[in-house]
């Protein structure tokens, strides 16, 4: 299979209109930027020429002035000497409380809770995940604004596709304090397939096994011309190469009649030489592991047998969530057509056995596993962009673990079961159980199991002012809505008796806006930018955004209004466009909100015939 | 056609148990084709929260139209005779007799083995059932009948949920 290619020659917009869409993969051990240039996609490299940036960063003591902080490969190779104020991995930590980090003892850095947050104790201070991974993607976004000179349109950032509504809050935070617009947030093993080209001619089922470095995701896609629909999905959020490595220094320091040391650096040593011995062994039969512990030298010949043996328990972990998702997806082994392998976890040999022998074929490896999800996002990006031709690609997800909310008895009422395809929205009604209740606490909860206790703590809150009635009069519909980006919202309504009430809910672990108001203004990567002038610049990409959107929509479907409603929306244009060279930011967005309002009617007007088109049965090139 | 129009209408199909379930999905395709937030990322507020509005009701519907107990019941509901599982329960005794049998095969259960022919009993069970009620909605057109047949069913897929959850914990 080639890369999809993107758009014919002479079917590119015009380079003066053409936006900057980038994809990131955000990894748990590194991260890349990737964008479609000349219709191919390509990660873009840093000054040195790498295209991998180690997701660490470094942070420096204030008092001894300076920058501040190092991210990637300076901050990597700090780890060993300064393993408290060097985080990696930081992605483990996205949306999680701390008792709900695995092996969170073993990190080298001090990690504790503050508001049901984790948070690392740095040298300079606390800091959230959000802030540690915005440093990350606004060194990438930097990279990529550098590399076209000029600002970023926006960026697709993948996740991994187990990832809770917590993480993706979670993620879509740090990347609005990196100053990153977000297309979409996309899942990483969707994104491979979409690399992988899988281009119009590739139909039928296909397996993506993900193991990256702290994550395991398995998902099910059916293609069908240019559709990329996922079948089922599912994978351990806290399984990746990290405990391959964790599981072989264990196992050394057992044959060497060793504990796991307490010292912090000692560890991030040990860890290391697993690490090198674990790739050694990619290629060697053989690997030596060189270490010391407590004073004491280990030396020690692994083999490859050795390695597979102490972590077969971690490769059959990954075979059953294989054997479940197929069950999900409702079809058998020999239904799927081909395996696509991610990560770079997927260079052990032992995966590649274990996935071949069970769906009997080779896997699919032609592509880089580090580069393939950053390659897939940068597809997508440039599609959402409206950089590419209309219709060469759509992406049906689907939510990755079922929401519910808790009833009597501490048990869970699921109200979006996994796999339902997004955006969804779902309501369900309940009722009062005292007379003259008031008032209804709500607890919103992610996960497969029955009891609230064992499923993921999302959000509570209170429906207030319902009016007094006899028990279970009441009716309380609840409504759970889930966006494209795989992100929920919940809203509760009294309707019995016309009175209404209702309220939003933003999971527990996001940030508030005045949160991230105010870390951006702190001492922060992208804080050097005037703030003024960046809320001019963005009024102006809103504004461009909002014209280039209702011309186009004018060109395609015009025909659909009157000489009157054409002039109104013709005459709201030029003031925009007048608007635009105006310094003051709000008088922009007022002219764009004027623009948007103004075009509303129209919009349901094209929706309607692009629906009946669909229903008419019409190919996309006849509309 | 408009975001008020019923699963079927929406999907350009006579309202009936039976369809061609190929024909739903290249539907449900072409129809998100047109209205997915997707396609309008780069758009204007109003017309993503449309594309939000529409590509959620057409996943309602295919989720509706693609499941044959689902499907049914809509179809009874639309016809007047809607299924309230909740306070209708009367089930026939042998249905009940079949139902405690099954509950306690699923208790005595040793292995995966006992465990996957279980499974499979109650998959050529609902297999059954399911192709029974094409003939009570599509020939016969009796939906009070349709109504019950479905309620029963229901039992049967809550059932075979108790068996998956039971084969998920053996693979762990």
């Amino acid at each position: 299979m080639a890369l999809l290619q993107i758009s014919e020659p002479g079917q590119s917009l015009d380079p003066h209109q053409r936006r900057v869409a980038v994809g990131i993969d955000l990894g748990t051990t590194h991260s890349l930027v990737a964008s479609v240039r000349h219709g191919v996609a390509e990660c873009l490299p840093a000054e040195d020429g790498r295209v991998i940036l180690p997701s660490v960063v470094r942070y420096l003591d204030p008092a001894q002035g300076g920058s501040g902080r190092q991210i990637g490969f300076d901050a990597l190779a700090a780890q060993v000497d300064d393993p408290a104020n060097t985080i990696s991995s930081v992605k483990r930590l996205m949306g999680r409380r701390r008792d709900q980090v695995a092996d969170v003892d073993k990190l080298s850095y001090a990690v504790v809770d503050d508001n049901g947050m984790a948070v690392v104790e740095t040298v300079a201070g606390r800091k959230t995940p959000m802030e540690v991974s915005a440093e990350i993607l606004a060194t990438l976004r930097f990279r990529a604004e550098d590399s076209f000179n000029d600002d970023l349109y926006g960026a697709v950032i993948t996740v991994p596709a187990y990832f809770d509504d917590a993480q993706r809050q979670a993620t879509k935070d740090a990347a609005q304090l990196a100053g990153i617009h977000v297309l979409r947030l996309i899942n990483e093993p969707t994104a491979a397939a979409i690399a992988y080209g899988l281009d119009n001619g590739s139909e039928g089922v296909y397996a993506i096994y993900d193991l990256g470095g702290g994550t395991f995701d398995i998902s099910i896609l059916r293609l069908t011309r240019g559709v990329f629909e996922v079948m089922a999905t599912g994978g351990d959020s806290a399984l990746g190469g990290d405990d391959y490595d964790q599981s072989l220094a264990a196992w050394v320091l057992a044959h060497a009649g060793l504990d796991m040391p307490g010292n912090a650096s000692e560890r991030a040593g040990l860890h290391r030489e697993a690490r090198r011995v674990k790739e050694a062994l990619t290629d060697a039969d053989t690997a030596r592991f060189s270490a010391t512990v407590g004073g004491q030298r280990i030396e020690r010949d692994v083999a490859r047998a050795d390695f597979e043996a102490s972590t077969r328990a971690l490769t059959d972990r990954t075979m059953a969530a294989v054997r479940k998702v197929l069950r999900d997806a409702g079809i058998t082994r020999d239904e799927v057509q081909g395996v696509v392998m991610v990560g770079g976890s997927t260079r052990m040999p032992v995966i590649r056995r274990t996935v071949g022998e069970f769906f009997g074929r080779d896997p699919l490896v032609n592509l880089n596993p580090d580069e393939v999800v950053a390659l897939g996002a940068a597809i997508q990006a440039n599609a959402l962009a409206g950089n590419s031709r209309d219709g060469d690609l759509l992406l049906l997800d689907v939510i990755p673990l079922s929401l519910g909310i808790e009833t009597m008895g501490g048990l869970v009422e699921r109200i979006v079961p996994r796999n339902t395809p997004i955006p969804a929205a779902l309501a369900q009604d309940f009722t009062t159980y005292q007379d003259g209740q008031t008032a209804l606490s709500l607890h919103v909860v992610q996960g497969e199991r029955d009891l609230v206790a064992d499923c993921r703590s999302l959000a509570r809150f209170t429906l207030r002012g319902i009016p007094p009635m006899a028990a279970g009069a009441a009716r309380i519909r609840v409504t759970f809505t889930v966006d494209a980006d795989g992100l929920l919202s919940v809203t509760a309504k009294e309707q019995g008796s016309g009175v209404e009430a209702r309220i939003d809910v933003k999971p527990a672990y996001g940030l508030s806006d005045e949160q991230i108001a105010a870390m951006l203004q702190d001492s922060f990567a992208t804080a050097q930018q005037d703030m003024q002038a960046r809320a001019l610049v963005e009024a102006r990409v809103d504004a461009d955004r909002m014209l280039v959107a209702t011309r186009s929509a004018l060109a395609a479907d015009g025909d659909l209004l009157n000489p009157d409603e054409r002039a109104a929306i013709d005459s709201l244009m030029a003031a925009l466009q007048a608007a635009v060279s105006s310094e003051d930011a709000a008088v922009v967005e007022a002219a764009t909100d004027a623009l948007a309002k103004g075009t509303e009617g129209f919009a349901a007007q094209r929706m309607n015939r692009g629906i009946q088109q669909a229903l008419a049965g019409k190919k996309l090139e006849e509309v | 056609m408009n975001l008020q129009s019923n699963d079927f209408e929406l999907f350009g199909l006579s309202p009936a148990f039976g369809i061609d379930r190929a024909a739903v999905d290249a539907r449900w395709k072409d129809l998100q084709r047109e209205a997915h937030p997707d396609r309008f990322a780069s758009a204007d507020a109003a017309s993503q929260r449309l594309a939000m509005q529409w590509s959620v009701r057409i996943n309602e519907a295919y989720q509706r139209l693609k499941d044959p107990l689902r499907r049914a019941a809509y179809l009874c509901e639309l016809n007047g005779a809607p299924i309230e599982a909740e306070s209708n329960t009367a089930m026939p005794p042998d249905f009940l007799m079949q139902q405690m049998e099954w509950r306690e095969q699923l208790d005595e259960a040793r292995d995966a083995a006992e465990l996957e022919r279980l499974a499979d009993e109650v998959a050529a069970s609902r297999r059954s059932r399911v192709e029974a009620l094409r003939v009570t909605a599509d020939e016969q057109r009796d939906f009070p009948a349709l109504a019950r047949q479905v309620r029963a069913l229901m039992f049967i897929e809550r059932f075979a949920r108790d068996v998956e959850l039971r084969l998920d914990q053996q693979g762990q």
